[in-house]
């Protein structure tokens, strides 16, 4: 299964100030309830994007400096909490397509990769300088290099980021999505299943 | 150089390595519930693809069940996701504990009480609670429905291998104090983000003198402390509570037991980490914020954002409070309440309802407000009524309910409303997470939660009860 190598991604960028930003935070449990991923982008953030009269707030998705911005911007831990796919299948379908953050919770981590949405490590004070970039000037294209690891502004400014070679890896060659590869291997995962006991 | 636990089921569940680096590893056990399943089995279609061993998933329903007349969701939406397992389940010749089974119940709470889970095995669930399991000496963890899908046509995910670190906890713990103050001081401790890349070892005398039920408790919070997998290393205990279970083979059970036995951790076993925690500085503890390690002793005060070491953790204070409508440097103890919640993956089973009925009798739960105890399984619940449990609770004011996952999130009728806040014996406090977008929760252990009921607000239960016995932890 050929897929699209993920290089690099673009755009304009949005910082959500705040550490462990969790999926609930991200896509409140109450719009889980469906069977199918279609339609989470626009419950992405809800309960933060809009107080419980259903009037928008001053969150950072609702300030029209920001509207479009397809690269998010995050502190620690981003995405803890719930395995739910729900929370970066809403980020997607909302509009990012790459997310820079101090760290990312695992589960998470993972879940985003097989979407093809590049995740990528920064320092604080990194952040920061991006969050003062975009801010400054909300036009500003951030762009995440996954082939280099560095993150770069229209600006000029030019960071160094990480990211497990995995992934990395796995964006670059368009392996994104493990499943033919894990299809692949049928005969190892026949004779693996044999060899445990409990199986 | 001996292994870890950890590394020992590793190695015997991998499959090879894919091209970007990862391990493929065999699943030998799958838990799938309604909520992240669905998309999984939609993926398998529409890639023509099957279950590729279908006697090794399980299913039931939690998340969305009504704990009142648990078989009549009013809400059309809950209605359509249990069709879908139901025939998702069918389709693909899964073994499926419906509510008419007698078996349904939080999918955490299931895998164990069938005998499904067990030592020296690869457990994954689209949920990330699935930690609960390596109370067995399993290696369990949750995972996104993609890998649903991974596990369900090729029995495997791709995973990169974690580091291990082992948390020792030695000594006696204090009256009143239980499994759920160990995880939550251990999170304190260590941090919500503490654990990323790690699967933790839960070792030490407190863990050895735990019932499985207990280490149940802690290794199902690991994913709160940022690791994706916890375990206790099993031992007698673990083979006791398996055996006669209806998922394990009987026919030669001592060398089952033998070789679940020799899957724990090598004396000689190297860890990436060590931490050592004396178990007498575990205090009954509660959270403050909005994220599990914002937590402190119940004869703490509320921490004041003036006296934070840096300003993003001033920050991080000041938006807790504000959403928490706490005062700083403040008691906790003393905060109204206005629900309280027993239940959960977390503290749902027999012995947290048992603890919580032995101090009850001859209290009420305050005026206002409203206390939910709600079994993690039908059998749990059936357990409960045998020994009695529902009358204590009732007399004492509490609403005894249909097994689920109830008020822990926000996926059922349970929900608060407005910024009520709860005393709760779940997992998570995350803002919205009990179901209103203002709600509050504050995480303590079952007994804790009883206590802030007959209270009305935060209470030290060792002032409410008589704990000066140490019941939990014989």
């Amino acid at each position: 299964m050929a897929l699209e190598p993920v290089p690099s991604v673009a755009g304009r960028a949005v910082f959500i100030p705040g550490a462990d930003i969790d999926t609930d935070r991200i896509i409140p449990a109450r719009f889980m309830k469906c069977v199918t991923f279609d339609g989470l982008g626009e419950f992405a953030f809800y309960d933060v994007r809009f107080d419980e009269h259903g009037v928008k707030t001053q969150h950072p998705l609702n300030d029209p400096r920001f509207a479009g911005a397809s690269i998010l911007v995050a502190g620690v831990n981003f995405g803890c909490g719930s395995s739910r796919e729900h929370a970066p299948q809403s980020l997607r379908k909302y509009g990012f397509s790459g997310v820079i953050a101090e760290s990312f919770a695992e589960i998470f981590y993972g879940n985003s990769t097989t979407l093809a949405m590049p995740c990528v490590m920064a320092s604080a004070a990194d952040i920061v300088a991006i969050r003062d970039a975009v801010e400054a000037d909300p036009t500003t294209v951030v762009t995440i290099d996954v082939q280099a690891l560095k993150v770069r502004t229209s600006g000029g400014l030019e960071i160094s980021v990480t990211m497990p070679d995995s992934a990395r890896e796995s964006l670059l060659s368009g392996r994104w999505d493990p499943i033919q590869e894990l299809l692949d291997n049928e005969t190892s995962i026949e004779s693996k299943a044999r060899e445990l006991h409990y199986v | 150089m001996g292994k870890s636990l950890f590394q020992k089921v590793w190695d015997a569940h991998t499959v090879g390595t894919i091209a970007d680096g990862r391990t493929q590893l065999f699943i030998g056990t799958h838990l799938i519930h309604e909520v992240t399943s669905p998309q999984a089995f939609g993926m398998l279609r529409d890639l023509g693809l099957t279950v590729k061993f279908p006697q090794r998933t399980f299913a039931t329903i939690d998340h969305i069940v009504p704990t009142i007349n648990q078989d009549q969701p009013a809400d059309p939406l809950a209605a359509e996701m249990i069709a879908a397992i139901r025939k998702n389940c069918d389709d693909f010749g899964v073994t499926y504990f419906d509510l008419a089974s007698g078996k349904q119940g939080i999918v955490h709470v299931v895998g164990p009480e069938q005998g499904i889970t067990q030592p020296g095995t690869t457990i994954a669930c689209g949920d990330s609670h699935t930690a609960t399991h390596g109370a067995f000496g399993a290696i369990a963890f949750g995972i996104g429905t993609s890998q649903v899908r991974d596990v369900l046509a090729t029995q495997t995910i791709a995973l990169q291998e974690m580091k291990v670190r082992r948390i020792e906890v030695n000594g006696d713990l204090a009256p009143g104090v239980y499994a759920k103050d160990v995880i939550l001081h251990i999170i304190r401790l260590l941090g919500a983000n503490g654990g990323i890349g790690y699967a933790y070892e839960y070792a030490g005398d407190v863990f050895e003198r735990m019932s499985m039920e207990e280490r149940m408790t802690v290794c199902n919070m690991s994913i709160e402390g940022g690791a994706r997998c916890g375990y206790v290393n099993p031992d007698a205990k673990t083979v006791a509570y398996l055996h006669g279970r209806p998922y394990v083979d009987m026919t030669d059970f001592s060398a089952t037991a033998a070789r679940w036995l020799s899957f724990a951790s090598d004396t000689d076993a190297v860890y990436d980490d060590i931490v050592k925690i004396n178990a007498a500085d575990i205090p009954p503890t509660v959270t403050w914020g909005i994220s599990p390690d914002q937590g402190i002793s119940v004869s703490e005060n509320i921490p004041d954002p003036a006296t934070a070491a840096t300003p993003l953790e001033k920050a991080s204070i000041e938006e807790a409070l504000a959403y928490m409508k706490l005062a700083p440097g403040t008691p906790i103890k003393g905060v109204k309440i206005n629900v309280a919640f027993i239940g959960s993956c977390t503290n749902g089973r027999i012995s947290d309802f048992r603890e919580v009925a032995k101090y009850i009798r001859g209290h009420r739960v305050a005026p206002g407000v409203q206390a939910l105890v709600v079994p993690g399984s039908q059998i749990v619940a059936i357990q409960c009524e045998q020994e009695g449990l529902p009358e204590i609770f009732r007399a004492a004011g509490f609403e005894w309910r249909g097994a689920g996952c109830s008020m822990c999130l926000a996926m059922n009728p349970d929900k608060l409303v407005g910024d009520q806040l709860c005393a709760s014996s779940s997992n998570r406090n995350f803002k919205g997470r009990q179901g209103s977008s203002t709600g509050r929760t504050i995480l303590m252990s079952p007994v804790m939660v009883a206590a802030a009921a007959i209270r009305g607000s935060v209470a030290d239960a060792r002032e409410v009860f008589d704990l000066e016995t140490p019941a939990a932890v014989a």
